[in-house]
């Protein structure tokens, strides 16, 4: 019998670790045999997991080009997240997937201009979609990519190297970073990202992928209504409650939809079908 | 059409367990639920309700997924036994057999759930017909025919005979080897077993339930639905215990969690409840912090999530089991009603 | 009937409370789901008679957190609930009119249902007989053999906590257990005839939680088996032992508080006899500390939540006099 793939995990062994911020570090994982556990589209997810210690839905930051490793960048906030920022490089995991929806990167997103909104350790999710597109095999397939990112802090700014060396670097990529209050040391924006969206007045010939914070979410979207946007321009990905990452547990659901399978990627207009229960 | 006398029915399931394990409702403690067959077990064939639905037979309460050694950084996977226990069950009313139906929708679709598939091709469903329908019954309402269920094999009762007819190969196949204790009936017999099936669908026309009118319960009335003020109401008195998801044949939500027995990681699955606190909790909070958002959730599922994502198939088939046995008599009869009045 | 709703009415009307905790009719003759009525809304569908059976006392821990005052009806058995979720500070005794309701004891419609009648549409009590309408024909049954077990446990008793209470008209002729009697059968049965006792009726556990969440005694706001770090699941059987485990720590748990209000075997929807487990804590209790009967002030010390120098001390394995 072929027993479910969907619910047995992989193996997977995490080959670097790298303290992004105080409370936010990146794994490289790879298959116990060297390569990839498997190939995934930007925006989709996997569920990583120590036996004994939990299983959590996390987000592939790494853009499906990148060929020889997968990686996940983990907040600590609970049970597992403590244990996974716990491990040494060598350590193994469970892995599964990919799992969900990704972000309309053939389609929707085609020879658009992109605007990346994201707060916090939801730069993640965007990364991989950001590392996508500026990969030489589809750079032409987009137009420009401006990128607002915001944290707390400095300190907090997650991928920091790769958005001050790599990003602005591109051409036609524009990087715009903001934290939420003065400190010393920084001389760029300081003001959340709602208000520097609204301040950098972007035109509405972009597509819009954000992702962060909910109350971030909410009042950027807001931001981008009053610049004109529409919300069939704007996408986002959402994080509930979740099991067994394959729309059977019944728990990460918006309505109709499953967020682990029928997102975790939605536009604007379709939540706006669907039940505010999120 | 076949046919066994009752008093003699224990040779029938002899020798269907002399081929298969027969599961069948018999009394445990004083209440009817699905059991392995033995000459001793005292059978509830009348009762129309077990306490749990079938359901348990191919999607169990809590089952092994999969077995982890932790040993340093390593990690193995120990792969779970494989699911080969040939069985029959015997005595699954209409409603419980559409439940399984739609459960398959759930299981069987992309990706197939192979626990539950392995189970459901194990297994041989034998229905009873009903002939003495409940207060509390309303599965007309959901195109059921209480009296034509959907197995492999269904049986009626009529006075002390049991009739027997095959529906599918499976069941054809197997009725083949069972042959042995089963006779023929005649046509006379069959026009009884007929006549029964019109007087019940008599009865069936006349139950308390029968009318209910769940029109404007789908995709298109979605946030109306959701949105309706009388789920504070109707939730009022909810008590928050799983007694209504647990009894029910078509309730497919589960959990997963790892338990260390020891000797490894078992990481198995369970049934939970919607109903519950901790369903939807995150590290970060909960969608769902009331009672009335746990309550809506459950029959907004049934009634309207379900068939907007299933060519209107609704996930309840009126078997009554939550009308009979909330502990705060609440239910999806009293929600189809409130929400139904609104609409109109 | 008529006067308790006369007395809601007079209670709304003179301002003592804006809502009344109580019960209302279902679909079915016999169903009754319990309720808030309020002043503005009236009292459509409120009901009180034989079915009524359930225990409003917990909802108080919620409705006396809400503006303003609520007012209850409680049954004789009720009242003391009301009187330990007092004591506990689990609910505010400025916020809660006590209205005592009469009691002839409840019906339990499972037990019609037990003796094979099926399909009922009404019943009707007719003296000490139950006339029972059925899709099938009129049945009958003596109301008797239709009491709730927690009203054939209860021993008469009396309002002991009220603001007003509506005297009740005959009382029932209904013929009490010896409500101890049931668990000297269980005393008197060897270790491994007990345990396959409790096994038998446990193993049939659903893992529900009605029992838990109906009981007003248990009034945790997070149950220690709904902690995910627990090790234990209280949904499922991670092993046979759990489900014992989960109904023992229970019993422990309110052992000294529990009233004997008999919810528990009442919600469960496989009729496992859980308030026995109860029902041993009370009768050790009695026999060791004297007899007490919580909820019958609301200011007294527990058996178990007070020391005296004259205290009995167990030993942990307890032989009571038997070696």
């Amino acid at each position: 019998m072929n027993r479910n793939e969907a619910l047995i995990p992989k193996l997977g062994v995490v080959t670097k670790i790298i303290q992004e911020t105080p409370d936010v570090k990146t794994f490289h994982i790879n298959a116990p045999e060297g390569g990839k556990l498997f190939e995934h589209m930007p925006g989709q997810c996997a569920m990583i997991s120590v036996p004994g210690v939990g299983e959590g839905m996390f987000s592939i930051p790494s853009s499906p080009t990148k060929k020889e490793y997968m990686e996940f960048s983990i907040k600590q906030c609970g049970c597992l997240t403590d244990f996974l920022h716990s491990m040494e490089e060598g350590q193994m995991v469970t892995v599964r997937g990919p799992l969900g929806n990704h972000f309309p990167v053939e389609t929707e997103l085609k020879g658009k201009n992109l605007l990346v909104i994201a707060g916090g350790i939801g730069i993640a999710p965007v990364r991989s979609v950001i590392n996508y597109c500026l990969d030489e095999a589809n750079r032409a397939n987009y137009g420009t990519i401006d990128i607002v990112y915001g944290a707390r802090s400095k300190d907090d700014l997650v991928y920091f190297e790769e958005m001050q060396e790599v990003w602005p670097k591109c051409p036609g990529v524009k990087v715009h970073l903001t934290i939420d209050r003065p400190q010393e040391g920084w001389d760029g924006h300081v003001g959340f990202v709602p208000n520097y969206v609204k301040e950098l007045n972007f035109s509405t010939d972009k597509t819009v992928i954000m992702c962060g914070p909910p109350v971030m979410i909410k009042f950027t979207l807001a931001g981008l209504m009053e610049l004109g946007f529409q919300k069939t321009q704007v996408f986002t990905t959402m994080e509930l409650r979740m099991k067994c990452g394959i729309g059977k547990c019944g728990r990460c659901n918006i309505g109709n939809k499953y967020v682990c399978k029928d997102g975790p990627v939605f536009r604007f207009d379709e939540l706006d079908q669907l039940p505010n229960e999120y | 059409m076949l046919k066994c006398s009752i008093s003699e029915i224990n040779n029938l399931f002899s020798a269907i367990s002399g081929l298969r394990t027969l599961y069948l409702p018999v009394e445990k403690a004083g209440q009817a639920l699905y059991g392995a067959w033995t000459p001793q077990a005292r059978l509830c064939l009348d009762k129309l309700n077990t306490v749990k639905s079938p359901k348990d037979l191919f999607f169990p309460q809590s089952e092994d997924l999969v077995r982890f050694q932790r040993e340093g950084k390593k990690i193995s996977i120990e792969m779970p036994d494989a699911i080969d226990e040939k069985f029959v069950l015997f005595g699954v009313r209409a409603c419980d057999a559409k439940g399984l139906q739609i459960l398959d929708t759930v299981f069987l679709s992309d990706p197939v759930d192979t626990y539950y598939a392995a189970r459901r091709e194990n297994g041989i469903v034998i229905c009873a017909a009903c002939s003495e329908p409940e207060e509390t019954c309303f599965c007309n309402v959901f195109g059921i025919d209480a009296t034509e269920p959907a197995g492999d094999i269904v049986t009626w009762t009529v006075g002390d005979t049991l009739y027997w007819e095959a529906k599918t190969e499976k069941g054809a196949e197997f009725t083949e080897k069972v042959k042995g204790v089963l006779e023929e009936a005649s046509a006379e017999e069959e026009a009884s077993v007929a006549a029964q099936n019109e007087s019940v669908k008599e009865i069936i026309k006349q139950l308390p339930f029968a009318d209910l009118n769940l029109e404007g319960f789908d995709g298109d009335h979605l946030l109306e639905k959701f949105n309706s003020p009388k789920w504070a109401e109707l939730s009022k008195a909810c008590l928050g215990c799983g007694t209504c998801t647990f009894v029910c044949p078509t309730c497919q939500c589960y959990d997963i969690r790892d338990y260390d027995t020891g000797h490894g990681i078992q990481r198995f699955r369970c049934w939970d409840s919607c109903m519950y606190s901790d369903f939807t909790k995150m590290a970060g909070g909960n969608p769902r912090k009331t009672q009335l958002e746990r309550f809506r959730q459950r029959f907004m599922h049934k009634l309207v999530y379900f068939p907007s994502n299933n060519d209107g198939e609704y996930s309840c088939v009126g078997c009554g089991r939550c009308v009979a046995k909330c502990p705060i008599s609440m239910n999806i009869v009293k929600v189809a009603r409130a929400l139904g009045e609104e609409s109109k | 009937m008529q006067e308790i709703i006369e007395k809601i009415n007079e209670l709304f009307e003179n301002g003592t409370v804006n809502r009344v905790l109580a019960w209302k009719t279902g679909e079915f003759d016999y169903e009754r789901t319990p309720a808030v009525f309020t002043k503005e809304d009236g009292l459509d569908g409120f009901s009180y008679d034989s079915f009524c059976a359930a225990n409003l006392a917990k909802y108080l821990i919620l409705e006396t957190k809400k503006e303003g005052k609520i007012a209850i009806l409680a049954k004789p058995c009720d009242t003391y609930n009301l009187n330990l979720l007092i004591k506990e500070h689990r609910i505010d005794r400025e916020k809660v009119f006590i209205l005592g309701v009469p009691c002839r004891c409840k019906i339990d419609v499972e037990k019609i249902r037990a003796k094979g009648i099926k399909g009922i549409k009404s019943i009707k009590e007719e003296g000490d007989t139950l006339i029972i309408d059925t899709i099938y024909g009129e049945k009958t049954c003596p109301r008797q053999e239709a009491i709730q077990d927690k009203c054939l446990a209860c021993q008469g008793r009396t309002h002991v906590v009220f603001d007003e209470k509506i005297e009740g008209g005959e009382p029932a002729n209904v013929e009490k257990i010896d409500r101890m009697a049931e668990v000297e059968k269980l005393e008197a049965m060897t270790p491994q005839e007990r345990f396959d006792f409790w096994r038998s009726e446990l193993s049939k556990c659903i893992r529900c939680n009605a029992c838990r969440n109906v009981c007003p005694a248990c009034t945790c706001t997070t149950c220690v088996f709904d902690n995910p770090a627990s090790g234990v699941s209280s949904k499922a059987n991670t092993d046979t032992f759990e489900e014992n485990m989960f109904h023992i720590i229970r019993a422990f748990h309110v052992a000294g508080r529990c009233t004997d209000c008999g919810e528990c075997s009442r919600v469960c929807p496989q009729h496992i006899p859980l308030h026995l487990l109860n029902r041993k804590f009370i009768k050790e209790i009695n026999e060791l500390y004297g007899t007490y009967q919580s909820g019958e002030d609301a200011q007294s010390k527990g058996p178990l939540t007070n020391f005296t120098q004259e205290d009995a001390e167990p030993s942990i394995v307890y032989t009571k006099g038997r070696v």
